[in-house]
């Protein structure tokens, strides 16, 4: 659509910007402010300059719990959107069943991040959990608390459960924009299932894929409450991700300038790749 | 024929196990504590209300879900009060600085709430909101706003501007021709808008919790005491855990009827 110059459109952001600003632009700022000081309570703190930002880049703790997190929401992109796609294109297209598909796919959606990890935390368990319960019958050693595998395996599978619904509604509503005619065109020319999947629906769900692939990096690389419900991070720190580490850093240890000088390059990262992402969007925009 | 039965198979497999672990939840709750820790039973074999009641006759309990539901409401109405002029005004206009102010406040999505913490408590305490909904409402801005612009944003960009310009002619002023003409047009774009908003608001609760101690406590934060000094109290805890689920499933049949559309954010 062709936009109009027109500055007097700021008066219609104002609003937007200053409560933005009001609960991001003081915060930041108080975290930058700590991130060069080193505090030990009120009234004691001393400018360190750069300290904490050289010692982030050599502090263990924090590059596992990074390196961690990576592998995670690697892994997380990697089960969801395939997973979610082929969802997708199982559920009925029209009618009472896709409405009914709709809701009940969306319910692990809208459940407390707590709540999550609190049905998982007894689902899972070997004792009065189905799952657990059932993968011990099997003849599986399987121990979410005890093991460092079952326990990564656990919270992965927790999340592909809280979060493919995302992706799999994503990918319906962009699948359901696709006209019929595509379809039949593809029927005269015998197109194989492979190939309309390939050329037809693939190519029209880019938009739609790009927004899941954006919401699901950021959420999974900022995820706390339901791991720390779960496992509480352990056993030992193996799931113990970004977001606790710095937490327990700021408010558990009171180490305020560390913790603010990793919270920075933290925020830094997530803005870099969600930026390359966003110019993503903008471009499949522009090419529309 | 046979592909679309595979299908159907393949989706109700899917949904079963997605439901599984909610049913779980659901057949826990029903039970007595001996039940639950006596061993695995697929259903409730003594059917009981009683972790129900616990909750529901106890004020520091039902309260947590009053509690989430005033500051959702609360953010759901800030977040499209503000959202709907600036979305108007992207899909709209060039101004000066528009491409860094969108990015900027889609930056505030992506910042980690882990980070805003303890700034945000001292933030809110010094201005003497620490504890009430407004200040869960306001801080849940920072994340529904920037989310809510770019959904409509989405949305409006599918209205041709000759709209725009038609109700100029027929002499509408911008305010009547915004609430009379412009917004019944992407009526579904609001009910998707305040539906990501509530979702995102009532599913928070690191600073829902963070924010408040007793007067506002997020039901979240309440169901934390089921852990007590004999244990944890599995029946009240499953019942508490369930009773959340209720209002995301009134919400979602409210807008079942724009969901496919809007899960495409209006960007298809």
């Amino acid at each position: 659509m062709q936009k109009v110059q027109n500055n007097k459109a700021w008066w219609l952001v104002l609003p937007v910007f200053l409560l933005v600003a009001f609960s991001a632009l003081i915060p930041l700022m108080t975290v930058v402010n700590y991130s060069v000081q080193d505090i030990f309570g009120p009234g004691q703190a001393y400018f360190v300059g750069t300290e904490w930002f050289k010692e982030v880049l050599t502090n263990e703790r924090l590059q596992d719990s990074l390196i961690r997190q990576f592998i995670f929401s690697g892994a997380v992109l990697l089960i969801q959107i395939p997973l979610g796609i082929g969802v997708a294109l199982m559920m009925p297209k029209s009618g009472i069943k896709g409405s009914l598909c709709l809701i009940l796919l969306a319910i692990p959606l809208l459940i407390p991040w707590n709540v999550v990890g609190t049905i998982w935390q007894i689902f899972a368990r070997g004792d009065i959990g189905l799952f657990g319960w059932g993968i011990n019958q099997l003849g599986i050693d399987y121990n979410y608390t005890g093991d460092t595998l079952d326990a990564w395996l656990t919270v992965l599978l927790m999340d592909v459960w809280h979060w493919t619904p995302l992706v799999a509604l994503l990918c319906y509503s962009g699948l359901r924009a696709i006209p019929e005619a595509f379809y039949q065109a593809a029927e005269i020319d015998r197109a194989s299932k492979w190939a309309v999947f390939r050329y037809i629906q693939l190519p029209r769900l880019k938009s739609v894929l790009i927004i899941a692939v954006l919401l699901r990096f950021m959420d999974s690389f900022m995820i706390y409450i339901e791991p720390f419900v779960l496992t509480g991070g352990g056993p030992g720190s193996s799931t113990t991700f970004l977001s606790q580490t710095l937490t327990t850093m700021a408010i558990g240890q009171f180490d305020l300038g560390r913790a603010a000088a990793f919270s920075l390059i933290y925020f830094l990262i997530v803005l870099l790749i969600s930026w390359l992402f966003f110019t993503a969007i903008t471009h499949a925009d522009k090419e529309q | 024929m046979r592909q679309t039965r595979s299908k159907n198979v393949g989706i109700t497999l899917f949904i079963l196990l997605l439901l599984t672990p909610i049913y779980w939840l659901l057949n826990m709750s029903f039970k007595t504590n001996q039940e639950i820790l006596g061993g695995l039973t697929l259903w409730p074999q003594n059917f009981t209300l009683d972790n129900y009641a616990v909750i529901f006759t106890d004020p520091s309990w039902y309260n947590g879900y009053i509690n989430s539901m005033i500051y959702v409401s609360i953010n759901v109405v800030i977040t499209l009060l503000v959202a709907l002029p600036a979305a108007y005004a992207f899909s709209r206009y060039k101004f000066l600085g528009d491409k860094h102010l969108f990015f900027w406040l889609l930056s505030n999505r992506m910042a980690p709430p882990a980070v805003f913490l303890l700034p945000f408590f001292q933030l809110y305490s010094s201005i003497g909101l620490f504890d009430t909904h407004i200040a869960v409402a306001l801080a849940h801005c920072l994340f529904n706003v920037p989310l809510a612009v770019w959904i409509l944003e989405g949305f409006m960009s599918g209205v041709p501007r000759e709209y725009d310009e038609m109700a100029y002619i027929d002499g509408y002023s911008f305010p009547k021709f915004f609430v009379k003409v412009f917004l019944p047009m992407i009526r579904s774009g609001i009910g998707v808008t305040a539906f990501f908003a509530f979702m995102f608001s009532w599913v928070e609760l690191l600073l829902a919790r963070t924010l408040t101690s007793v007067d506002a406590q997020p039901i979240g934060a309440i169901m934390t005491r089921t852990i007590g000094a004999s244990g944890i109290d599995w029946g009240v805890l499953a019942a508490a855990g369930s009773l959340t689920i209720i209002p995301g499933l009134l919400v979602i049949w409210f807008v079942r009827n724009h969901v496919a559309k809007g899960f495409a954010l209006g960007r298809v």
